[in-house]
C-alpha cells in the first residue's frame, strides 16, 4: 500500500516539490538572507561598529545573562516534572501536564502583563516591593521571570514522551541492585535521556534569547540597561538606523542557524541511539 | 535465607491484587509462583523485592522484618521479564553495576570487580562478551547477562519475574537448565513467577498456585497433581 501511495505521477510530484521549495524559499530563506544582506550591505566595518556599540554590547550581555539564569531553571524544573509525570501516578497529574503547556497557548504579551500586574508599581505586591526597595519589573528579575514563564514547557515537553516510552524498568533494576535514588538518576535515567535533554535545552535557549513579546512588556526599554537583543533591534529600527538594526538582528539569525545545525546533529545521533535500543 | 510472608494485602484502584496472602519459603528452596494473569503473582514478587508496598501484612527475610526496607537495601537479586539491562553500558558495566554503587568502604577494588565479572560471565556461559552492548546480544544472551547482574552482589534471595517469558522455546529450555544449575551451585533461595505450569513443575521444588490474589495451594508438583487442594487448582492443572 505504501509503495503504491508513493507512485504518484512524476508531474504531480514535481509540482508538489516545486511548491514546497518555493514556499520555504520565499517564507523562510529569503527573510533570513535579507537580514544578513542588509546587515553587511554597508560593509563589515559598519556591521562591527553596530554590534560593538556600548548599547548593543549591553543588550548582548543582558540577553546572555537572562538565558544563563532561565535556561538552567527550566532545565531542572523540566527534568523534575518529566520524571514525576512519566514515572509515577499521582492525583493532579493531568492538571500538571496541562499547566506545563499553558505558556504555549498564552500570548506572550499577556505573559508579560501578568508580571507587571503582580510586581509593577500599581501591582498586587508593588507597594510592598517599593517599601523594601526591590525592583522586579523594568529590571533584570522581571526579564528573567517573563523569560522563564515563556520557555517553561520546552524541556519538559521534550522529555515526557521519551521517558514515558522508556518506562521504569531500568530504574527499578538499579534500585534492586542497591543504587540510591540519586545514583539511579545520575547513572541510569540521565544517560538515557541525554540527547532528548540536550535537544530540549537547545530549543529552550533559542527561545529564551529570541523572546520579544513578554520581555518587551516588563523591560521598560531603558537603553543600555534593560534592553535585550530583540528589544535593541526594535529600538534601532524605530530610529531608522537600519544597518545597525540588521547587524544586531544578524546575530539572532546566526543563533537560529547554530541551533538548527546542532538540532539536526542531535536528531541524527539520537535516532541512531533509539534504533539501537530496540 | 528463608522468606516468610504474613497476611499480605494490596489493592490496585478497584480490585484486590493480593488478599491476605501468607507463605513460607525455606532457605535454599526453589519456588514457583504460578497462576493466570491477574492472579497477583507478579505483585507478590514485586512486594518481596520492595518495588511495591503492601497495604497490610509483613514480609520477613530470615528473622529480619523487611516490610519497610526500601528495594535498594533488601539485598536481593531481581531478574525482569524484559531484561531491563542498561542500554548505554557494556555487558561488563551492567554486571558490575551493583558492585560499583556500593559505599566506598565496602566496594571491591577495580581488579576484584573485573575478576568477579569474568567469573559471573563464565557462570552464565557467556565468556568473552564483556565489551558488547545489550543491543548487540540475542534475547537469551541478554537474560543471561541480567541473571549475572542480579547475582553480582551475591544475594541470598533471587527473584525472577517471568524470566523466560520473552524467549523462544529452545532458548527457554537451555536457560531453564542453566538457572537450575546456578540455583544449586549457589544455594540461593529462588522465587520465580510464571504462567507456564509445565515450566513451574519442571523447575521448582514447590509450586504456589495463585488465583484472584489468594494462594490456592503450595506444594510439590507431585502433591499438587495427586491431591489438588481446590476446584480451581484441579481445573487449572488439567487445562
Amino acid at each position: 500500500m505504501r509503495a503504491a501511495a508513493l507512485k504518484a505521477p512524476l508531474g504531480t510530484r514535481a509540482v508538489l516539490m516545486l511548491v514546497a521549495l518555493t514556499y520555504v524559499g520565499v517564507m523562510l530563506l529569503l527573510p533570513l538572507g535579507a537580514v544578513l544582506f542588509e546587515a553587511l550591505r554597508k560593509g563589515i566595518g559598519l556591521w562591527w561598529a553596530a554590534i560593538s556599540d556600548p548599547d548593543a554590547r549591553s543588550a548582548i550581555r543582558l540577553t546572555l545573562i537572562v538565558a544563563a539564569i532561565s535556561v538552567p531553571l527550566n532545565t531542572v524544573f523540566g527534568v523534575a516534572a518529566a520524571w514525576a509525570i512519566s514515572k509515577y501516578n499521582f492525583p493532579g497529574k493531568g492538571l500538571l501536564v496541562a499547566l506545563i503547556e499553558l505558556p504555549f497557548s498564552v500570548s506572550p504579551v499577556v505573559s508579560g502583563l501578568v508580571f507587571v500586574m503582580l510586581f509593577g508599581a500599581n501591582g498586587w505586591f508593588g507597594p510592598w516591593l517599593e517599601d523594601h526597595d526591590i525592583q522586579i519589573v523594568f529590571a533584570l528579575p522581571g526579564l528573567v521571570l517573563a523569560t522563564v514563564f515563556v520557555t517553561f514547557p520546552y524541556v519538559a515537553r521534550q522529555l515526557i514522551p521519551l521517558m514515558t516510552v522508556q518506562g521504569r524498568a531500568e530504574e527499578e533494576a538499579a534500585l534492586t541492585l542497591g543504587a540510591s535514588g540519586w545514583r539511579t538518576f545520575l547513572r541510569v535515567t540521565l544517560p538515557n535521556i541525554r540527547f532528548g535533554l540536550l535537544y530540549g535545552v537547545l530549543l529552550c535557549n533559542a527561545r529564551a534569547m529570541g523572546e520579544f513579546g513578554a520581555v518587551s512588556v516588563v523591560s521598560g526599554h531603558i537603553r543600555g540597561e534593560t534592553n535585550t537583543m530583540p528589544l535593541h533591534v526594535e529600538v534601532l529600527y524605530n530610529d531608522y538606523n537600519f544597518v545597525a538594526a540588521f547587524s544586531v538582528a544578524s546575530l539572532l539569525a546566526l543563533l537560529a542557524l547554530v541551533t538548527l545545525a546542532l538540532k539536526s546533529a542531535l536528531e541524527w545521533r539520537y535516532r541512531a541511539e533509539l534504533e539501537a535500543r530496540r | 535465607m528463608g522468606i516468610r510472608i504474613e497476611r499480605v494485602s494490596k489493592r490496585f484502584s478497584d480490585y484486590p491484587a493480593l488478599d491476605g496472602v501468607s507463605l513460607e519459603i525455606a532457605a535454599g528452596e526453589f519456588v514457583a509462583l504460578l497462576g493466570p494473569s491477574g492472579s497477583g503473582k507478579t505483585t507478590l514478587l514485586r512486594i518481596l523485592a520492595g518495588l511495591e508496598i503492601p497495604e497490610s501484612g509483613r514480609v520477613y527475610f530470615g528473622d529480619r522484618d523487611v516490610t519497610d526496607t526500601p528495594a535498594s537495601k533488601r539485598g536481593i537479586g531481581f531478574v525482569f521479564q524484559h531484561y531491563a539491562l542498561f542500554g548505554h553500558m557494556t555487558v561488563a558495566q551492567n554486571i558490575a553495576f551493583g558492585l560499583s554503587v556500593m559505599p566506598r568502604r565496602q566496594r571491591p577494588s577495580a581488579s576484584e570487580i573485573k575478576r568477579r565479572v569474568e567469573h559471573l560471565l563464565a557462570l552464565v556461559q557467556l565468556p568473552g562478551l564483556d565489551s558488547r552492548y545489550p543491543s548487540q546480544l540475542s534475547g537469551g544472551q541478554r537474560q543471561r547477562v541480567a541473571l549475572a547482574r542480579a547475582l553480582a552482589r551475591e544475594p541470598e534471595i533471587l527473584l525472577l519475574d517471568e524470566p523466560f517469558g520473552a524467549l523462544d522455546a529452545k532458548v527457554r529450555r537451555e536457560l531453564r537448565g542453566a538457572l537450575r544449575t546456578i540455583h544449586e551451585e549457589l544455594g540461593v533461595t529462588s522465587v520465580f513467577v510464571t504462567h507456564d505450569q509445565e515450566e513451574a513443575f519442571a523447575l521448582a521444588d514447590r509450586v504456589a498456585i495463585l488465583n484472584l490474589g489468594k494462594v490456592e495451594q503450595l506444594a510439590t508438583a507431585d502433591a499438587i497433581k495427586a491431591h489438588p487442594a481446590t476446584d480451581f487448582v484441579r481445573e487449572f492443572i488439567t487445562e
